[in-house]
């Protein structure tokens, strides 16, 4: 085919570039009306979370406040104990490291991964004060026999690394042994996998839970006149509204041993005054709370979809001689299911890392993965720890939210 | 829903367990928030309903939690806190600090927060949506999921990276950062709402107000603003309620001083509660009804234009 003349306009420029110049412009201007946010978003939020990703493999504590004993032991075997050099070099940098008033800062970190490790840092700290020259391996061996043992060295030897996957590995009962493979933790140590494992089976039994009250109600919303519907609505949507320490006041009020529930049964006669029953402040509570407090989630992606059916095609069915349980099933049923996969995985989504409700109601037995992010964050302050099960949770829940965005698309999502 | 005729008594059977069920359900979603409306009345300092609430005795209802809260308390009623709470500290009405001041304290800091938070979600939210509806957008996907993705990422994992981060930069521990923190959680709101309100937008007003002369500043503020202004209000509350109710940011990104309401019902809540954290959840449940009456007519309003458009 011949190649057409291409429209000049008046100014010169031919009409295609002219059209593809103006495109582009639009194109910078929607850009830059985002750009704001988006750069908002990645410096107040992505940043951060970033940051917290790599303090999950960041190890930097050892090589900062005692960096030739690190270098020393870089080319240390971890079958023999060290030489003289190096028990000169350590006691140089630590007593440097107690100069600087950084000594607490070595002995907890030692202690993450040597029981007795802050004690030996802080009586060495004590006793260096006597050992005035060489030779120093006898002298500190003297001051604790621990330094005479190659498992003490091994240990420092393993966390000083600058780079290291021990935080992810503790995140999954796992550590280094001292030639470093990779073992499991003693029995009694063995917690977090539990922890995960917990957390997966109650997100899973919140959102089964939710379904299975909160489809009824959906549909009840979806079949009833809009009349009574708007104040169905309603009442599902102020619990959404109240804020969650309220809700989660209202169960402790509700379930605790001397609350209203047990004083109603016992007032009925079901239970007598000594057998209160312990809802609350165990992993009962924590299913309790968060079943009702993730209802919403589940009943309004569920009457979004549940309301585009309609009605006719139920009654036609019944008209046509099938029963209500049939007309269910056959016509209703497989056209809610969409509503039932986005209902679910938001619920799947928020409960897999709910931290306030568990925290206030769970006890130790309804403890979630997050309380224990929480705790190592606040109370036993191994950042490192808490980095590494922080981003296991993170990509477990950015798979789901890509799953949500395949089935659902994230631009559907509706509040309300 | 009734039933219609030609069902059969099995059906019929069903479809009154169906409603009771429902019923069920609905009194399970609604009795936790309910039932602490006539607790935070209770004249004695306990969590049930003592006979003479039953008997509706008015003599059994007072309003000493609420007097508590608001700094009004009587030296009698704060000598009976004190002796039921005596764990937590509760200093007596009158001296310089007194459980008054701290709840008015954190309701200062609350309202301010979250008022400027909501303030800066909004704006830049609102700037995105629309940017975002454009159908000239480029890479309109991944961004989307990039500015929704604080709502979908864990509140622990979030609190622990912007601590990390925030008291490096130097922001944990001020009013400013905490406010920062709350507008990064509550532009998805904004965004989501905003970008449904722009669905079925009819492009072609920009392109008519364009033609009639007005500049695209002009057409913004003269013809799409109007029309997407139930969107942003709706957001926007969203917006407000999040950093009204947040916790664990605060929790972790900052100190005494910006302390909340949420925060100061937290740490009641870890220690002993006292009956006063009743009073302000009711409060709290009475401001949330508020809100939602507002949403919920916003929401018809918007339903309201949106039809009136000619298709």
């Amino acid at each position: 085919m011949a190649k057409a003349t291409q429209p000049i306009m008046i100014d010169g420029v031919p009409l295609k570039e002219q059209l593809a110049r103006a495109e582009r412009r639009k194109k910078y201007i929607a850009l830059g009306m985002v750009l704001p946010l988006l750069l908002f978003i990645i410096i107040t939020f992505a940043i951060p979370i970033l940051s917290m990703l790599f303090r999950s493999v960041d190890n930097p504590r050892m090589v900062t406040i005692v960096p030739n004993l690190v270098a020393a032991l870089d080319d240390w075997d971890a079958v023999d104990l060290p030489s003289e050099q190096v028990f000169e070099i350590a006691f140089h940098d630590l007593t440097a490291a107690k100069k600087a008033g950084h000594l607490g800062k070595v002995s907890t970190h030692l202690n993450y991964s040597l029981s007795g490790g802050r004690s030996l840092i802080l009586k060495t700290k004590r006793k260096f004060k006597k050992i005035k020259s060489g030779p120093y391996r006898e002298a500190m061996i003297k001051s604790d026999k621990r330094w005479g043992d190659v498992h003490t060295w091994a240990v420092i030897k393993k966390v000083s690394v600058p780079y290291t996957a021990r935080f992810f590995l503790n995140a999954v009962d796992r550590d280094y042994d001292d030639t470093g493979n990779v073992i499991q933790k003693p029995e009694e140590y063995r917690i977090y996998v539990t922890l995960f494992l917990r957390t997966l089976w109650i997100s899973l039994g919140v959102t089964l839970m939710t379904l299975l009250i909160g489809y009824p109600i959906a549909y009840l919303i979806s079949t009833t006149p809009p009349k009574i519907s708007n104040l169905l609505i309603i009442m599902v949507l102020l619990p959404f509204w109240t804020s969650l320490l309220v809700r989660t006041t209202s169960w402790i009020v509700l379930l605790q041993t001397q609350g209203v529930l047990n004083d109603i049964m016992v007032w009925l006669g079901i239970i007598s005054e000594q057998e209160r029953i312990q809802m609350i402040f165990n992993l009962r509570g924590t299913l309790i709370a968060m079943t009702q407090i993730l209802l919403p989630f589940m009943v309004l992606p569920m009457y979004s979809v549940m309301k585009t059916i309609p009605l006719y095609e139920l009654r036609a069915s019944q008209s046509l001689g099938a029963n209500p349980f049939i007309t269910f099933f056959r016509i209703f049923w497989p056209r809610s299911i969409p509503g039932i996969g986005a209902g679910g995985l938001l619920v799947f989504v928020l409960s897999v890392g709910y931290y306030i409700t568990p925290a206030l109601v769970g006890g130790s037995k309804g403890q979630m993965i997050s309380n224990q992010i929480a705790f190592h964050m606040k109370s036993s302050l191994n950042w490192g720890l808490a980095a590494a099960m922080g981003t296991i949770l993170l990509v477990a829940v950015l798979i789901l939210y890509w799953l949500y965005d395949k089935v659902v698309g994230i631009d559907k999502m509706k509040l309300g | 829903m009734s039933v219609p005729a030609y069902t059969g008594p099995l059906g019929r059977t069903w479809h009154y367990v169906f409603l009771g069920i429902c019923c069920v359900v609905f009194f399970f979603l609604m009795a936790p928030i309910m039932v602490i409306v006539p607790l935070s009345f209770n004249i004695e300092p306990y969590f049930t309903f003592s006979e003479g609430m039953l008997r509706l005795d008015p003599d059994a209802f007072s309003f000493r939690w609420y007097k508590d809260v608001l700094g009004m308390c009587t030296q009698k009623a704060t000598e009976a806190a004190d002796a039921f709470v005596t764990s937590t500290k509760v200093q007596e009405c009158g001296s310089g600090s007194n459980r008054g001041y701290e709840w008015a304290f954190a309701a200062r800091n609350s309202i301010l927060i979250a008022i400027f938070a909501t303030l800066v979600a909004a704006s830049l939210g609102t700037l995105a949506a629309v940017g975002l509806s454009r159908t000239h957008m480029p890479f309109r996907k991944p961004i989307m999921a990039l500015l929704i993705s604080p709502l979908i990422v864990p509140i622990i994992i979030t609190a622990a990276g912007m601590f990390f981060f925030y008291s490096k930069v130097g922001l944990a521990y001020s009013h400013l950062g905490v406010v920062l923190a709350h507008a990064a959680i509550g532009t998805p709101y904004v965004v989501i709402t905003v970008t449904a309100t722009l669905v079925g937008f009819d492009e072609t007003l920009i392109r008519a107000s364009g033609s009639l002369g007005a500049k695209p500043l002009r057409t913004f503020f003269k013809v799409i603003m109007p029309l997407i202004t139930p969107g942003v209000v709706s957001g926007a509350l969203f917006a407000f309620i999040t950093s009204f109710d947040e916790v664990v940011l605060i929790y972790f990104i900052a100190d005494a001083g910006q302390k909340t309401i949420p925060i100061q019902m937290w740490s009641g809540l870890r220690q002993q509660i006292s009956p006063s954290i009743l009073a302000v959840a009711t409060m709290l449940v009475a401001f949330s009804i508020v809100l939602l009456i507002a949403i919920e007519l916003l929401r018809r309003r918007s339903e309201r234009l949106r039809t009136s458009l000619p298709s």
